[in-house]
């Protein structure tokens, strides 16, 4: 008999005013009691709806069964069997949207804890259990990745179990793209991206950082190099700013600058050279997930206010619930229908202000959102020292411009089929080099699908 | 991790240094730059790559040791070795193969990456005079080097304990003056020389190029840290440079924006660990 429990087993976190002066995990993980309840919630529906709503297919009851059994290295083993990444997965995906998204328990009451449960087993794993990766052996070809993001990672270590020789070349010093420069540690701890990278190591994936392509070597040079194939999972990194007055005071950040200094160069740890702001009171642009990143690091870094400043209503901000909630649990100050007019700077040509204008919502537009509109005479003044534009990015012009028959739309988005294929034959791409500023679980997904078409077409061509 | 094969104090505070990166002095051509990181724990610093030998497979930088960074830099020795070095980044300077003339110009230890790019030009057949600036005597480097490739070497220290006194703009006005034409004025230096040897050139319509140095991270356009304003318009130097239009460049805006950690970096000055003498504990 399942368990009814209308509730997911909470799951246990840090006090809000503890955790919003720290950088240590929010959410402390299930215990496996916790896990084995949590489990006896799904009603393993023959249909599966929880699979078709995950984009790399996690054999999800089947994982569940394992844990409600208390087979957590089983269950690993299952969600290994599609997911190169669970411990990751477990903690930034949105399920609500996914795979718990199509959950039957969500009818009525909630869904199972997919998310959690999948993190759980993958902690599991990391702290008991006994890990045996072998090498495939090789079949003698060569693939390149460029950048070592989710798509990448996730293209090399699909690639590398069928056998091929697979280098990833990543322009930061380390491995993991977004989520080591973006994704704070209290989120997503880095020793966790680090020990994914070291299982696909382990696997003969060779990263070599410090790589620019584009600029070290061009793509038509790695087939030179003997590559028969290449994947470009090179994200969407240029940060977009709102082009006005005031962005270029001191203390203007992007949300990508910001969140690099941070999480990639540790400007929050004692010891690190890399220098950040001191703020007293910071303003965040914008309203996606990445924008609750760079709100919770300001608060952590010991900023007195934060304010999120976004132009619609909590209806349309498209950070994820469970983010936004924590961001208010941590004292962060949602400034909603406002926007930014212009950024004030004192004589040393230091911010000293953002000056908004209150807006209303009026008839939908092209994405189907209502349209902000400002409210004439409403400006105002918030004072604030920092201001971090988190208001989108678009994907990386280094690699286009410099190889040849590599065709991008308007946006400068890689044009690529849905297997990956781009306009230059043997060149792959997927994740926010194609799509523009996604999800991981989406790049993951695409780098998993890319995977199976390089493999179909180096085969084609021996 | 990549080997420190030569290293070579040009004066007090600058230093030379020879960094084994065959991927890269493959590559590297004059005006791009290279990012460090001296070890786990050390910022990103960007350096305008200085020579390379594509032979030998190394990329020479020469630094000054003004903060924190290049002073950790400067305490490796020739074997030892450097964690992360990326590049080649940023465009090459674009040499204008119709150019017969040019005049380049460098200040203090941004006459490291002035003689390289007058060393292409030489190469290209293109005359080059050349105007080095430093404060005093004791800290002119590479005189020699770049004697070498210019067909006249002018240098002006501010105090005039060699050369001539005066500054490099002093020098530019005297020899447009006396009806020598440019092409083109190269000017590569402290952001407040190159402001001035622009408004210099101006009045005669003399196309000038100069070589940014501001704050960034990644040095991929990825962090924006690094804008400038370029011609009323915001522009990523190292993406989009770093040399860009002298008439164009919001030097003051650029200078302010060069300060933002200038205070933090000046607290952290003041302490010299006595154990370690500025090396970092392993």
């Amino acid at each position: 008999m399942p368990n009814m429990s209308l509730k997911k087993v909470s799951m246990p976190e840090q006090e809000p005013n503890v955790r919003n002066k720290n950088f240590l995990e929010v959410a402390t993980g299930y215990t496996e009691e916790m896990a084995v309840e949590e489990a006896t919630r799904c009603l393993h529906c023959k249909n599966k709806p929880c699979v078709a709503g995950c984009p790399v297919n996690v054999h999800i009851p089947e994982f569940i069964a394992k844990v409600a059994a208390r087979d957590f290295e089983g269950a690993y083993e299952e969600i290994s069997l599609t997911n190169s990444l669970p411990a990751v997965c477990g903690r930034v995906c949105p399920q609500e949207s996914q795979c718990e998204g199509k959950c039957v328990r969500g009818i009525k009451g909630e869904p199972v804890g997919i998310g959690r449960l999948e993190r759980f087993v993958a902690d599991w794993h990391m702290a008991n259990g006994t890990e045996h990766i072998e090498k495939p052996k090789t079949n003698g070809h060569k693939v390149a990745i460029v950048g070592a993001g989710p798509s990448g990672l996730t293209c090399a270590g699909d690639l590398a179990k069928l056998g091929y020789e697979v280098t990833v070349f990543e322009a930061f010093h380390a491995a993991g793209g977004v989520l080591i420069y973006g994704i704070p540690e209290f989120r997503l701890p880095k020793s966790i991206v680090a020990q994914e990278v070291g299982k696909l190591e382990k696997m003969g994936v060779e990263i070599k950082p410090n790589m620019v392509i584009g600029k070290v070597d061009s793509v038509d040079e790695l087939f030179e190099q003997g590559y028969e194939a290449v994947f470009i999972g090179s994200g969407a990194g240029l940060p977009s700013f709102m082009n006005i007055e005031g962005e270029d005071l001191l203390g203007v950040y992007s949300a990508n600058e910001y969140l690099t200094r941070i999480n990639l160069m540790k400007a929050y740890r004692e010891g690190y050279d890399t220098p950040i702001a001191k703020s007293h009171s910071v303003a965040v642009v914008g309203g996606g997930n990445v924008a609750m990143d760079a709100a919770r690091c300001a608060k952590r870094m010991g900023a007195e206010n934060v304010y999120i400043v976004y132009r619609r209503s909590m209806e349309e901000l498209p950070a994820r619930a469970e983010e936004v909630h924590h961001a208010q649990e941590e004292g962060i100050i949602f400034k909603l229908l406002n926007n930014p007019v212009k950024i004030l700077g004192d004589e040393k040509g230091r911010v000293s202000g953002m000056e908004c204008v209150e807006m209303k919502l009026g008839e939908p537009d092209a994405s189907g959102r209502r349209r902000p509109i400002a409210v004439e005479g409403s400006n105002f003044v918030l004072p604030v020292d920092t201001v971090i534009m988190s208001i989108g990015t678009s994907p990386n012009p280094l690699i286009r411009s410099t190889t040849t028959g590599l065709e991008a739309n308007k946006h400068g988005c890689l044009i690529a089929k849905d297997n990956g294929a781009t306009t230059k034959d043997g060149v792959f791409a997927g994740g926010d080099a194609v799509t523009g500023a996604a999800t991981v679980i989406l790049a993951m997904g695409a780098g998993k699908t890319a995977a199976e078409a390089i493999d179909e077409y180096i085969k084609s061509k021996n | 991790m990549y080997k420190i094969v030569t290293k070579r104090c040009l004066n007090d505070s600058v230093t030379l240094m020879e960094i084994e990166a065959p991927h890269i002095a493959r590559k590297a051509k004059a005006g791009q730059f290279i990012i460090f990181r001296v070890d786990e724990k050390g910022e990103r610093i960007p350096l305008t790559i200085a020579d390379y030998d594509r032979e030998k497979g190394t990329v020479t930088i020469i630094f000054q040791i003004v903060g924190a960074s290049t002073k950790l830099l400067n305490t490796l020795e020739e074997g030892d070795s450097i964690l992360d070095f990326v590049g080649p980044l940023g465009v090459a300077t674009h040499i204008d193969p119709n150019a017969k003339r040019v005049c380049v110009i460098g200040g203090g230890v941004g006459n490291a990456i002035a003689y390289p790019q007058a060393k292409a030009l030489h190469n290209a057949g293109i005359q080059v005079d050349m105007i080095a600036g430093f404060r005093s005597k004791d800290i002119v480097i590479l005189e020699d080097e770049m004697g070498a490739v210019s067909d006249h070497l002018y240098i002006m220290t501010d105090d005039g304990s060699y050369g001539e006194k005066g500054l490099v703009t002093n020098k530019l006005q005297q020899l447009i003056d006396a009806g020598n034409k440019y092409d083109e004025v190269i000017a590569i230096g402290p952001i407040i020389m190159m402001k001035f040897v622009a408004a210099t050139t101006k009045p005669y319509g003399i196309k000038t190029l100069v070589s940014l140095n501001p704050i960034m991270v990644d040095g991929t356009g990825m962090c924006g840290g690094c804008r400038v304003k370029v011609g009323g318009q915001t522009k990523f130097a190292c993406v989009d440079g770093p040399d860009f239009d002298g008439h164009e460049v919001d030097f003051d805006e650029l200078m302010k924006r060069n300060t933002f950690y200038r205070e933090r970096e000046t607290t952290d000055k003041e302490h010299v660990c006595r154990l370690t003498g500025g090396k970092r504990n392993a």
